[in-house]
This record gives C-alpha cells, structure tokens and sequence, in this order.
C-alpha cells in the first residue's frame, strides 16, 4: 500500500514537472500579445479569415484598409491565412465539429458547402446583411449558400461559363471566333483549324468536371433536380457526354487535357504554349490565364460560350465561393458587418472585378465605368470584357446544390469522364447511369 | 565566506524566534531528507524504477492512442453532425461493402505486396555488400542510401511528380523516348501510378531498411564466419548459412513494420493525386477513410473504415509472425 502510495506520489511530481513546463512556456507569449496590442494604442478586435486560394487574400485585406479608415470606432486587425483546398475545408470541419479553433470568417468553396449545412448549422445566418441589398444581387447566387430560408454565404462571383478563343490559331486557319454561334458551328470551325494548323480546337478535362459540368447547365440540365433529386443520367446529360466524346473521338478536333484537370502544371504548359484554339471555362478561369499563362497575353479572347441551338443560353453559372461567419466569431456582428463591407456593397462589387476580375454578384455595379477601365485582365484578353459578360448574363440557369453535391462532383471526376473518355470502357450512359445509382444509394 | 553562510542561517533563527519555531524547523529538515532517501530508494528499487521510467511513455500513449482508438471505436457505430450525434448501430459498417472500399483495400494490399517484395530483399544486399571488408567508400553510400529518408515524402513527391509529368520533355517520358519508347501518361494509369507510388516508398524507405539490416549484420559473430572459412565454404555458402540465419528477427521485424507501413500508407498517394485519382486508380484505405471523413462530412462512417483497417493490419500481423515463428517459445540451442 505504502509503496503504491509513493508511486502515485511520483508520478504526479513528474507531472507537475511536466506541466509546469507548459505553463512557463505559455505565460511569456500571452504577456507579448497584450504588448502588442496597447503598443497599437486603440482597441483593434482581431477578425482570422481563411481562404483556399491566395488571390482572395489580397482582395480581403484591401476591405480591412477600407473599414478602418471608414470606422474609426471599430477597428480591426485583419489576420488572414490562405490554405490547400482540401487542407483548408478539413481544417475547418474539424474546427466546427469540435467548436474549438475556426476562424471568423471563412471562404468556403461553393462544391464544399454542403458539408457546413448538415446538422446544427455552425455558420451564422446572414439575413440582416443580405436582405437589405438582395434587390441588388443575382439572387441565385445567393440561394446556392442557403438553407431553411437563412442566407450563410456572401457570394464572390456570378461565375458566368465562357469559351476562350486563341485568336492566333483561328487566324492562321483563316477563321473567326465571332463564327461560333452554336456547338455545331464549333465542331465545323474546330475541323477547319485542325486541318489547317494541325492543332486541337479544344482540350476536354477528364479528371475535371468544368467543361462538361457548364454544357449540361446550359442546356437546362443539372446534376439534381430543384428537389434534390438525381437526374444526372437523364437524355440531356448522355447527350451531351455523348457529344464531348464524339468531339475527341470521331470529329477528332479535341484532345484530352494534359494532366486531366483545369489546375495541373501539365495543362497551364500545354495552353501557355497555344496547345488548342479554344476552351470552355468559367468566366473566373481568366486569372489563371493571366497568373500561369503568360506567354498567350493578348493571344486569347473571351467569347460567350457556344448555344446547344440558335437563340439557346449561351452560358452557365460556374463554381462559387460562400464567405461565411462561424458561430465562433469572437464578435458575430462586428464579423458579420465587415463581410457586408467586405463583398455586399457596391464598392466591394467594383473591386471584386478591378482586384480579382470576377464578375460581380452585384447586377447593379455592371454599369458602373469603373468596370470598363483597363486593367491586367483587359490587357491580357482586350477591351470590352465586362460587356461581354454582362451581354450573357440573363442567360444563366440556376444550380441546384444539395448535401450530395460533393460526392456528385468526386464520381463525375473520378469515375464517369475518365472512364468514358480516357478507359473508354464505358458508355457514357452506363457510366451516368452507374454515378447516379451511387448517388440515390445516398 | 563560505564558511561562515551555514552559521548564519540558525543565528537568525535563533534570534529572531523562541524554540518552538526552531524544532519546526529541525523537524521539516528531516522530512525534506525524508522524502530524499524515499526517492532515491523509488529510483533504485527494482519493482518501481521501471514503472517510473515507462510513465511519461504510458501517459502519452493513454493521451495520444488509447484515447482516440477507442473513440474511433466509439464513433463508429454513430451518425455524427455537430450537435446531431445520432446511433446507428451497424450501419456503418454495413455500408463498407462497396466498390470503392474494395478497390481501396486491393490498392493497398497491392502496394503492401510490392513494398515487401521490393523494401526486404534489396535493403539486405545493399546492407551485405556495404558491410563488406573490400567495399570501399562505405560512410558514403550508406549516408547516400540514408538521406532520402530525411526528406518529407511530400517534398520528394512534387518532384518525382515533375519527373513523371506526362509530357513529352519531362524527365522520365525523355528518357524512355530516347530508347524508342512511346511518352507515358504516368499518373493516369493503374499500373503505372502504382509503379510511382512504389518507387517513391523504396527511394524513401530504402536506407532505413538498410540500416536495420546493418545492425544486425554487426551483431553476428566474426567467429562464425571464421569457422565457416576453415570448413571451406565460400561467399555463397556463408551468406545462405549464416548471414541469412543470423538476420532473421531483423527480418521478421522489417517485415512486420514494412506491412504495417503499406496498409496505413497515404502520402505516397496523397502527393500524386490527392484522394480523388481518376478511377480510384491511387485510392488507399486511408485515402478513403480522408475522402468519407472529411470530405463528404462522414465522420462516423471515416470511423468505421478506420476500425476495420486495425481489424485488417491486426490479423495480418498476427498470421504474418505466426508463420515467421515469434510466438513459439525459442528452443534450447
């Protein structure tokens, strides 16, 4: 007894040791960080964003300069931390799962955010800021990040689906990109370049779902219905994978993309050095076109995509971020009337498009001149761009996103554009067919 | 001065108090030797010094092992959403027989079979031959063979998945070209994406490997070999009869580590396609209990998955050191 006695006496002196040494450790940095902030003299709340992609960044901290200037009374201290994708969005459910560690605000990937609107919603409703300006915006926009009537994510972008024309190669063939009007027309067109120039019109993604995903929106067809319920293997959708195949396999005027997806180094290489005369992508794509693609600058345009038939939608509302405030907000409303500032006035619309080049959610911006100044976007791609996009804006379907998007958008990459284009071991709709049935087993 | 310190702590004593405050003191001093002597005796008595020594060790396994397997285990059989945690029984389970799990489970135990095929025997002869009297340049090539496994395998993975890009001018596609071969599309076929993943587990966990080996190489005894000579065996003779003998627990060990290694494999994976390869051409178990946790929000089922791998690598490892032997009791000689 006495001996156990003295066991449990020293292992707990070993504890204290080592416990003692966390807190010595810790008591010096909280003493530095209250330094920090009466060295500042004002009382700065901190607001931690996240994002997934770097750009963001910069447009976020720009909003932080803005509202300090604007409201001396509440100041805050921007801290923002850009992450991988996937790093990111894990990060954050395990951070909301175990109501420790989440950030104030958070992007929040349009394809991922199903994934925060299941079960008790840690993310907080943003009615009073949006209802306020909902009039303003592309109500769509903001339906993709609601649930039960609550608004949890301030949109980036309207993210309208272009095509992309190398204007080199369609003059060395002698044609025009101003001759697409329909999918037929690209086909005929695509014929003609390759025989004339010997490259392909286009490159399809196989383990990326953008240039089919756009195609089947535009023709009025979705993954889901406005229910929730699986329609990916309906007529239209094997039509048009149907049509994505025949290009690479029986026009042959498309290849399948270097790398299989819109973001690998193969595929920037391949179009950087004029490796097909057009592609299909959101309009958002053209910052990667600037940023990976230098040696094409003022070599591409950008076109509304081909219709399915004349007078067809000639567009497609592509990808998404949702900027969100968490429940952990150290200051929900302080969180909450930054974001506003941050993405929902019309300033913040104007820079959405002068910083990032996205298209503003805001429809009552588009007239606006500051959107028809040069900047790095028109020097890469020509004047005129804004009223390119704000020409195809009405002819947008809404998306229909539900818990299972995520899973819809793995199968779609992982299983059926690989097997039917690259295995060719599928038709595309048993491959369809197969995705759906997984989908339904949900 | 030195000298004089001792007397003045009990002159102050004595001045400032009467004596009963001084036999608190005598008192305390003794406790304080007390607990000295106890100590020291806990330190060196055989019974506990040991449970001492292994506490820190017990107290993080508790804390950072025990813990969360048993709330995996835990999890498992729940629906978890924050602030809905549902019971559902087996459900989870029940739904692990799919497709994917199963191509999850035959990429894995694929790539288990050539890690253990390739990481056991090239190791022992890269180990003989550098432990060898007539190597020369010995330090070198073992640091050489060492070094990889210093680097993290996601940094060595960006750069093997530079050299297998699937363009004609990366590295690998230019030099299979030059011997009139057609350029690869490395990353979008099984056979080839299993032949990345492989290779970068051998680049990176050859020298460890190795390095078990070597140690137990230095541990047969010289004596042995002398004999052998002098019976007359040759190099052969004495690698098959002895070397081989001899290396056996390092073996068994290698092996026991190099299959556990395998089944929990991720990075190798995770570098060249992250956890949705085309196909499910690179999906390891692992890889799919990340892909159902935490991309799809799945945490219960995640469990699930994560339950049935230590299910899977525990009866392995059991029939893997019964047929090796390490359960039986060791014989006389």
């Amino acid at each position: 007894m006495n001996k156990i006695l003295k066991l449990g006496l020293t292992m707990l002196l070993l504890l204290s040791l080592v416990l003692a040494g966390c807190s010595s450790k810790n008591e010096p940095s909280s003493n530095n960080a209250s330094e920090g902030e009466s060295n500042d003299g004002s009382e700065h709340q901190e607001l931690k964003f996240w994002t997934f992609q770097g750009l963001h960044v910069e447009f976020f901290e720009d909003a932080a300069k803005s509202w300090n200037e604007m409201y001396p009374d509440r100041q805050i201290n921007f801290v923002a931390e850009s992450f991988p994708y996937d790093e990111m969005h894990n990060n954050l459910l395990l951070a909301l799962q175990s109501g420790v560690g989440a950030p104030d605000i958070v992007d929040i990937e349009i394809n991922r955010f199903p994934n925060f609107l299941k079960g008790d919603i840690q993310l907080e409703p943003l009615n009073n800021i949006v209802e306020p300006e909902i009039d303003s915006f592309v109500k769509s926009r903001l339906d993709v990040y609601a649930a039960d009537g609550n608004y949890y994510g301030a949109p980036t972008h309207v993210g309208a689906s272009v095509a992309f024309y190398n204007t080199e190669l369609f003059e060395a063939a002698g044609v025009s990109p101003d001759d697409i009007k329909t999918w037929d027309d690209f086909v005929e067109i695509g014929k003609v370049i390759k025989s004339k120039t010997d490259k392909p019109m286009t490159a399809v993604f196989t383990n990326g779902f953008w240039s089919f995903y756009p195609m089947i929106s535009q023709k009025g067809s979705d993954i889901f219905d406005p229910n929730g319920e699986v329609i990916l293997d309906n007529q239209d959708n094997v039509e048009v994978l149907q049509f994505i195949h025949d290009m690479v396999y029986k026009d042959e005027i498309a290849v399948l993309a270097p790398g299989g997806r819109h973001d690998s180094e193969e595929f920037f290489a391949f179009m950087n050095s004029g490796g097909a005369a057009a592609l299909i992508m959101p309009s958002w794509y053209a910052s990667r076109f600037v940023e990976h693609m230098p040696d094409q600058s003022r070599n591409f345009v950008m076109k509304p995509m081909p219709a399915w038939e004349e007078g067809g939608f000639r567009s497609a509302g592509m990808g998404g971020t949702g900027t969100a405030v968490t429940k952990q907000a150290k200051d929900v409303e302080l969180a909450k009337d930054f974001l506003a500032h941050a993405k929902l006035t019309k300033e913040a619309n104007i820079k959405i498009w002068t910083i990032l080049g996205f298209d503003p959610p805001r429809h009552d911006v588009w007239d606006a001149p500051e959107l028809r100044e040069a900047n790095k976007f028109t020097e890469y791609f020509g004047d005129g761009l804004f009223d390119m996009l704000i020409d195809i804006k009405d002819e947008i379907n809404p998306l229909n996103i539900t818990e299972n998007t995520p899973l819809a958008r793995d199968l779609i990459e992982s299983n059926v554009l690989f097997n039917v284009l690259r295995e060719k071991n599928q038709t595309p709709e048993e491959a369809l067919k197969q995705a759906a049935d997984e989908l339904r087993s949900r | 001065m030195i000298g004089s310190t001792p007397s003045f702590y009990p002159n102050l004593v004595k001045g400032g108090s009467f004596l009963k405050p001084n036999t608190v003191n005598i008192s305390s001093n003794s406790t304080i030797k007390n607990t000295r002597r106890t100590l020291k005796n806990l330190f060196y008595s055989k019974k506990i010094a040991p449970y001492v020594f292994v506490f820190p060790f017990i107290l993080i396994f508790c804390g950072f092992y025990l813990y969360p397997v048993i709330t995996t285990i835990i999890m498992s059989f729940y629906d978890i959403l924050p602030g809905q945690t549902k019971f559902v029984g087996l459900e989870n389970y029940k739904r692990l027989f799919n497709p994917t799990f199963y191509k999850a489970l035959y990429n894995t135990s694929i790539y288990t079979l050539w890690t253990i095929v390739i990481l056991i025997p090239i190791p022992l002869l890269f180990a003989v031959i550098l432990n060898s009297k007539i190597m020369k340049g010995k330090t070198f090539f073992r640091a050489c063979l060492f070094i990889p496994a210093l680097t993290s395998t996601i940094v060595a993975g960006v750069i093997f998945r530079l050299l297998f890009s699937e363009s004609e001018t990366a590295f690998a596609n230019s030099f299979i070209m030059f011997f009139g071969l057609d350029p690869i599309t490395w990353r979008q076929s099984g056979p080839a994406i299993m032949f990345l993943m492989v290779s970068l587990a051998t680049w990176r966990w050859m020298g460890v490997n190795m390095i078990y080996f070597l140690t137990g190489l230095q541990n047969i005894p010289k004596e042995m070999y002398e004999a052998a000579e002098i019976d007359g065996a040759n190099m052969i003779n004495k690698f098959w009869h002895i070397t081989i003998p001899f290396l056996k627990p390092v073996t068994v060990y290698v092996l026991t580590i190099t299959l556990f290694a395998g089944y929990k494999m991720f990075e190798e994976a995770y570098v060249f396609w992250e956890v949705n390869s085309p196909g499910n051409i690179s999906l390891t178990l692992v890889g799919y209990l990340y892909k159902e946790g935490f991309q799809y929000n799945q945490l219960g089922y995640g469990s699930a998955i994560g339950v049935s791998l230590l299910i899977i690598v525990a009866i392995l490892g059991f029939i893997q050191l019964q047929l090796t032997g390490t359960f039986r009791k060791k014989g006389g000689n």
